[in-house]
Order: C-alpha cells, then structure tokens, then sequence
C-alpha cells in the first residue's frame, strides 16, 4: 500500500535536489536512513548464522583435540622442529603464533610437559585416552570405548574422556519432535477447519483468539506444567515404566506446536476464496464436502507450511524437552528417556569453558540446529507466498 | 457469512432438515470436539495454576527479597526476579520498537511490494520469527558477550571484565534480536489498515511524503504499534532460553544496580525451582505461585493486545 507516485521509482532526486523542486536534503537523507535500518532483519539472520558457526568452526576442520594424554615433548627439542609443526603442537593460531616471542613459546612448552607428566598412570594406560573424540568419526559413528562390550553411541561430556558422539541427541530431538506432531497435527488441523469453515462467525471470534492465547503461555510454564501434572496423569493412564519419558516430551512440544500450526493452517485455510464454497453449497454438497473437498485441497499447501513450520518450533523448542526429560540414551522407544539437541545446549553450556571443545561441540550442534529451522522456514515461508499469489489470482 | 442463500428462517430449516446427514455429524463433531480439546488443554492449565498458586501468592512474596533459601515457603520471595524481568523487557522495547517501527515504515510505504528485495526483507523476516530461542542465546553469547563484551573491554582498557560477561543489557540485545518480527509484523498491519486516501488527501496538500507519514499515518497507527510492543514485551517476559547465558543468575541476594549487572528471571526461577528442589512436595506452593506471578505478567499484557487488535481489525473493516 506504498503511496502511488507519478512515473519516477524515486519521488526525491540525488540528496532531494531535483529540477523545479525546493531541494529536501533532510527528506533524501531520512529516506536512505529508513532504507538502511529495514536492512536490520537481513543483517540478523546473516550474524546469527556467522556468529553461531564462528564459534563451531574448528569442529567443522578438524582443528581441536580433545584427548588428554597428548604426546610430550622435551623444551630442547623446540629449536628442532619446523615452525608449523610447532604451531600445530601448541595449538595456536597462526596469528597468535607469530606475535610470540621465543620465551613466551618456551614457557607453553614447559607447561605442556607439566601437564603431561602430571597425568595419573591409569589414565595413560587407557587406550581412549589418546583419542582425539571431536573428530567426525567419534561424534557420528558408535564406537567400542574402554570396558564396553561392543561399540556404542554415547554423548559423555564429563569425566577424563569426553565422549561427544550426536546420534543419541539428534535421536532425542526426533524422537520428541515427531511424538509432538503426532498429537499436535491433527488437532491443530482439525480446528482450523472447524473454525475457518464450520464454526459461526460469533464462536470463531471467541475461539481463535482462544487457540492463540495458548501460545502466550511460556514455555516454562508449559514444561512444568507437563512434568507435574501431565506427566502423573498420562502415567496413571498408559501405564509405563519410566515417568518421565519423549513420549510426555512429545505431548508437552504439542502445546506449544499447536498454536504454530493452527493460525498458520487456519490463515491459508481463510484466504481460500468464499466463492469457492458457495459455488459447492450451490451444486448441491454439504458444508463439510465443501469443506473437506474442496476448500482443504485449495488451501493444502498453506497446511503443509503449517507442518513444516510447526517442525521447526517443535525442533527448536527447550525449556519443555530440558524440563521434561534429560538423560541420553541411544533408544528409539517413545517410553525411554531421551536428551534433544537444545536440552543439551541449554544444560551443559554454562558449565563449558570458553574456547574448549565441549563449548565448541555445544555452539556446532547450535548450528546444525539453525540450519535445521533456516531451512523449514524458507520451505514454509515459499509455499506461503506461491499459495496467496495463487488464490489472489497473480500467478 | 452465512453460506446458504435460502431467504426465510422456515425454509431454512427445512432444507437443514432434510440435508442431515450421518458424514456431515460426524465431520463437524470430531473437528469440534478437536478444538474442544485444544480449549480444554488451555482452560486446566490456566485453572490448575490459578487454584494451586493463589494460596501461595502473598504481599510478602512478591514484594520481599529472598535473603537466603528460596526453596522454603517460609522465607521465599520474587521481588527480584519480578524486577529482573520487568527491566530487561523494557529495556528491550528501547531497542527493537524503533527498528521494527522503521523497518515496517519502509514494507508499507517506501518499498514495492513486487521487487525482489522487499520479497528478501520479508523472508528474513519471517526466518527470523522461526529461529529457535536457544539459537538467540548462543549469538547472544557468542555476538553480543564473546564478541562485542570483550572487545569493548580491550578497547576501554577495563581491567576486569565490565562489559564481555552475562548482563541485563545483553539479555535486552538478544531478546531484542529474538522479538523484532513481532514489532515488524504487528506495525506493518496498523500501517496497512490506514486508508491510502488519507495519504493522497496530505500529500495533495502541498506535505512531502516524510511530513505524511510523520505527521499523519504514524498518530493514526499509534495504537497498532502499541499492540506489537506489548506483543513482544509478552512473548520475551516468558523467554528463558535466550537469556540463560546472557544475563540470567541462579541467585543473588539484592536487585540489579546497573545495566551490567546480572539478575534473577522469573521464568528461570520457574525453571529452577521445577528441577532444583531437593523437597518438591515442599516446593509446590511457592513454585505455582511463581508460575502464577509469571502468568499475570505475560497474560495481562496479552489479553490487552489481543483486545485493540480485534478492534482494530473491525475499524479497518468498516472503512473498507
């Protein structure tokens, strides 16, 4: 609804001088400062992505070691060895490297020889220990660590050896997320035709702001609520073993998926144009064929945006999967435990120490979570956009 | 609205009558009773809070501060937290209403809508309105504390660290961050639902296109703009991912001073006293009243957003 003007794409000429006008260089200037702050949005998305993946970037090449017994060597030998070597040993960047002086590089030796020498020998001995865990291998292939019978996919970041493989978090993170769209989908779906289609205009004004204040209530709120009242109330009524479990999980991420899905779905369903329905009420069909044939095909991709951007929320939600359950483990059981990929970040970054592996393997999973939810959302938000040009009429 | 063109009442209803059919019940009742449910969900959580955290919402917890254990009903109390959240939220809207109203002004009444740049804008937009909050709180940490923090603290020449550690200012940022498609979208509907005459009518007056919007659609969007900052006042008051490490602290025995201080958060408070009790039986009433403290807060806010909205949308359909 941009004012319509003459012919011109600019109304005001190069710093608002234009021929028969007073010149506007306050005018030219606020305009070019409107132009620049409506860039904030492209520019958050784009730091987002930089400043998340910056972090993660010694993963992704392989720059970090995280095994703690590491081999030593002597401070004589630094003389000895090629300088990039050396870098590498210290573990240093190239600039950082270069600003050292030859005392300051001597002590890092020093300390390094300390530190090894000061590991206990049962540490030494264990084969893992001279693993480096943050390689792609260990974070996605299982592995037959020290005392376990056969290989295994475990997430440990605590104790001497860290053991950093994702499989049981993205499993996790599946896991609860599919057991939320589970419940939320349908139902979600299921209201928004109700009150697109079916409902009277009086209830629908009463019931969609209703829907939509249940996306007001905080997560926390949600997650507590579902550990301390849902989660009793579902055990008492399925029965299972472990009480907090992805399948609570699942019905918790429900209640903040279904708003997502339902005012999105609700949204495609209502710009499906009337005629349509009163062009299948005239033919003869009853409101629910006009409904269920006509209308929800017109308005189906609006309703798989609904899916896909409920995916996302339901992916990225954290307080309801870290309240709700937290231990690892590498099951596909709905009734088992299960530690999504925010619930790990948001539990074990306070304790991860700036720079350290455990802090970078934290800031990757970030990552590879953004990457996740960039795509879902420009999958969602395309289909919105093809879907109104459509029934608009603009193809 | 009413979809079957049929004229009398009587006629109506006896074409009601014979159209019934058995598809049609059952369609509309499992759609029904769908909604239904999704109410009901709403209805206990709201009633379940409200019957267990009233007792326990006392003038003494909410205006005291918890000098020592805040697990104990006894000796429990929120002012600082109720502080806490109240102050990051509204140094937020400092922050993200003039940026989202700014960026709105340029969708609605600067940019063409067909270009592909506008079309750029508001996908990063939308993408930024689906980003997972946890994905907030890593940038945070990582832009505004490791990158911004720090280095102003080598620029400064602070000894300590001032500005490169978890604050309210921080938390503000990101949360900032996290709510501009809210102030973005909420703004550019109120601009939308001004008539273009109003626009010419200023503009065929002699007042360049600046003065009109400054002068003539910006006091009539007013209200709108006030709907999308309570809306994300609303939406970050109940945020706790974002802030848990940028600015967010278990416990700290007084309120924040200064915009570099850490503070207590009613959401993570909730979170804490959820999962940190050793007693939760004994937790209970404190930790629903809470809960309730937190709810009134966000809830308030919302039922008036959604108010002057509805409104809105009712005045922009009588102009129509």
């Amino acid at each position: 609804m941009s004012i319509p003007t003459p012919s011109a794409k600019r109304t005001i000429g190069w710093m608002g001088i234009q021929r028969g006008h007073r010149a506007r260089p306050f005018e030219w200037l606020m305009e070019k400062f409107i132009f620049l702050v409506s860039l904030s949005a492209i520019l958050m998305v784009f730091l987002i992505f930089i400043f998340v993946a910056r972090e993660a970037l010694p993963i992704f090449f392989g720059q970090m070691n995280s095994a703690p017994v590491q081999p030593a060597l002597p401070v004589e030998e630094m003389n000895k060895l090629p300088k990039e070597k050396l870098r590498e040993y210290l573990g240093l960047s190239p600039a950082k490297f270069a600003a050292m002086d030859e005392e300051t590089k001597k002590l890092l030796m020093e300390a390094r020889l300390e530190a090894q020498t000061e590991i206990p020998e049962a540490l030494r001995q264990n084969k893992d220990a001279m693993l480096n865990t943050t390689q792609w291998r260990y974070l996605l292939q299982p592995y037959q660590w020290t005392d376990y019978d056969k290989p295994e996919y475990i997430w440990q970041p605590i104790g001497q050896i860290h053991k950093y493989n994702i499989m049981p978090l993205l499993i996790g993170s599946l896991k609860t997320t599919f057991a939320g769209l589970v419940f939320a989908v349908p139902l979600a779906i299921a209201a928004a035709i109700y009150v697109s289609q079916l409902a009277r205009p009086r209830w629908r004004e009463i019931i969609k702001p209703g829907i939509e204040l249940l996306s007001a209530i905080p997560s926390v709120v949600v997650g507590s609520f579902t550990m301390l009242v849902l989660a009793t109330f579902l055990q008492k009524v399925f029965g299972y073993q472990t009480r907090l479990n992805a399948f609570v999980a699942g019905v918790g991420l429900s209640l903040a998926v279904i708003p997502v899905v339902f005012t999105i779905a609700e949204d495609a369903l209502t710009s499906v144009p009337r005629s349509y329905t009163q062009a299948a009420l005239a033919l003869g069909a009853s409101k629910w064929q006009a409904a269920w044939q006509i209308v929800l095909p017109a308005g189906l991709p609006g309703v798989f945006a609904a899916v896909v951007l409920g995916f996302g929320r339901a992916i990225g939600e954290t307080m309801i999967v870290l309240m709700v359950c937290s231990a690892s483990v590498m099951s596909w059981s709905l009734f088992d435990s299960a530690r999504s990929i925010t619930t790990t970040i948001a539990a074990e970054m306070a304790e991860a120490v700036a720079g350290s592996h455990h802090y970078r393997i934290l800031f990757m999973l970030g990552a590879l979570l953004f990457a996740v939810t960039f795509v879902t959302n420009m999958i969602g938000d395309l289909v919105i956009h093809r879907l109104k040009r459509k029934l608009e009429g603009k193809r | 609205m009413n979809s079957t063109p049929l004229a009398s009442p009587e006629l109506r209803r006896d074409f009601r009558a014979k159209s019934f059919d058995f598809a049609s019940f059952l369609f509309g009742g499992a759609t029904g009773l769908a909604t239904l449910l999704i109410l009901g969900i709403l209805a206990v959580i709201l009633i379940n809070t409200l019957v267990n955290g009233w007792s326990g919402l006392s003038w003494r917890f909410v205006s005291t501060i918890a000098k020592k254990d805040f697990f104990d009903p006894d000796t429990a109390a929120i002012l600082p937290m109720i502080v806490g959240t109240t102050l990051r939220v509204f140094v937020m809207t400092f922050f993200v209403i003039p940026v989202g109203v700014i960026t709105a002004i340029y969708l609605t009444e600067y940019a063409h809508n067909t270009s592909v740049f506008t079309r750029i804008i508001r996908s990063a937009v939308n993408n930024l309105a689906g980003v997972p909050s946890i994905v907030f709180g890593l940038f945070g940490l990582g832009f505004f504390i490791n990158f911004i923090g720090r280095n102003l603290d080598t620029l400064l020449r602070y000894d300590q660290p001032t500005w490169g550690h978890e604050s309210i200012l921080w938390a503000s940022m990101t949360l900032a961050v996290m709510t501009l498609p809210v102030v973005i979208v909420a703004t550019e509907e109120s601009l939308k639902a001004i008539p273009t005459g109003l626009r010419e009518a200023s503009l065929a007056l002699g007042a360049t296109k600046l003065e009109t919007i400054l002068k003539i659609v910006l006091p009539q969007a007013l209200p709108g703009i006030l709907t999308g900052g309570i809306l994300a006042v609303s939406r970050a008051a109940g945020e706790v991912a974002p802030i848990l490490f940028t600015g967010a602290a278990y416990f700290i025995a007084d309120l924040p001073h200064k915009l570099t201080d850490q503070f207590m958060d009613l959401g993570y408070h909730v979170y804490v006293l959820s999962t940190q009790s050793d007693n939760i039986e004994k937790t209970r009433p404190i930790l629903f009243a809470t809960i309730l403290a937190l709810l009134l807060l966000t809830f308030a806010l919302n039922v008036v957003a959604i108010f002057v909205r509805a409104n809105m949308r009712k005045k922009l359909r009588s102009l129509q």
